[in-house]
């Protein structure tokens, strides 16, 4: 089991009920990069935050509705979303950087310093 | 792909597949396009007296690629969206989003204004805004 992979946690206490969003994880010698479809939540009804080593990605959903509108079909059916990681150890959560474009959020958790690769050089003795 | 289903220990994933398949047994009259849950993008649709208003949920799409068009009726959105490209030497541990050419189509009622068409793109959002033809708003009769 690789330690280094982001495992999703599934104990944490729900209050309201949120969708899931797809998110992509892609880990690179620096750091690991985490892509969430989050459409329709603006940067001010993003939440994100950090929490010992649980890092929780809340977004609401505010769309321009027209006066008197009914919903006649509807696929997206919660107004929000959530979805929470457990960060591992040689994660710096206290450097992650975000960044929200056309409902994609990008987030950028780089590992901590001691945890970077190393070269070793191998003497021959 | 099969390795993720069968070792999945998410929770909430299972939740989300459970809830689709509910919606699905209980969707008795589903669209001849196959309006089905689960596509990209996702779509709502409102409707008011005065327009029909489409949403569709299609999140990190260039807004230049996307395409709204309507025939005869029927309201075709279309886009494609670009993989991310993954640096070398690293590694992709979830894989989720899509990626690639959309289409989507979606019949509209008889009574709409094909020239009345407005469509923005807000926040990973396309939202389309279909006027209805004047003379089907409603109107009050007077009695004499």
């Amino acid at each position: 089991m690789n330690d280094t992979t982001l495992a999703r946690q599934a104990s944490r206490a729900t209050t309201e009920p949120a969708l899931l969003p797809p998110v992509d994880v892609i880990e690179d010698a620096n750091g690991i990069t985490l892509l969430a479809d989050l459409p329709g939540v603006p940067k001010d009804r993003l939440n994100l935050h950090v929490e010992a080593d649980t890092l929780t990605i809340e977004g609401e959903i505010a769309l321009p509705t027209a006066d008197g509108m009914e919903a006649t079909h509807a696929e997206v059916g919660l107004p929000r979303y959530r979805r929470v990681f457990t960060l591992s150890k040689e994660l710096d959560a206290a450097k992650v950087s975000a960044e929200l474009t056309h409902g994609v959020l990008r987030l950028r958790i780089p590992k901590a310093e001691h945890a970077q690769p190393r070269r070793i050089e191998v003497r021959v003795g | 792909m099969a390795y993720r289903p069968l070792f999945s220990r998410d929770v909430f994933a299972e939740l989300d597949r459970l809830q689709r398949e509910m919606l699905q047994s209980f969707d008795i009259s589903p669209s001849i396009r196959g309006l089905s849950r689960g596509g990209y993008p996702a779509i709502n649709v409102g409707s008011t007296p005065r327009s029909i208003e489409l949403y569709a949920f299609a999140p990190g799409v260039d807004p230049a690629s996307l395409d709204v068009q309507i025939e005869k009726g029927v309201l075709t959105v279309s886009g494609e969206r670009k993989a991310d490209s993954v640096p070398e030497k690293a590694s992709r541990h979830i894989d989720e989003r899509f990626a690639g050419r959309f289409r989507r189509v979606v019949t509209l009622p008889d009574d709409i204004d094909p020239n009345a068409v407005q469509a923005r793109y807000t926040d990973g959002v396309l939202h389309i805004s279909v006027a209805r033809r004047e003379a089907a708003q409603p109107r009050r009769i007077t009695i004499q």
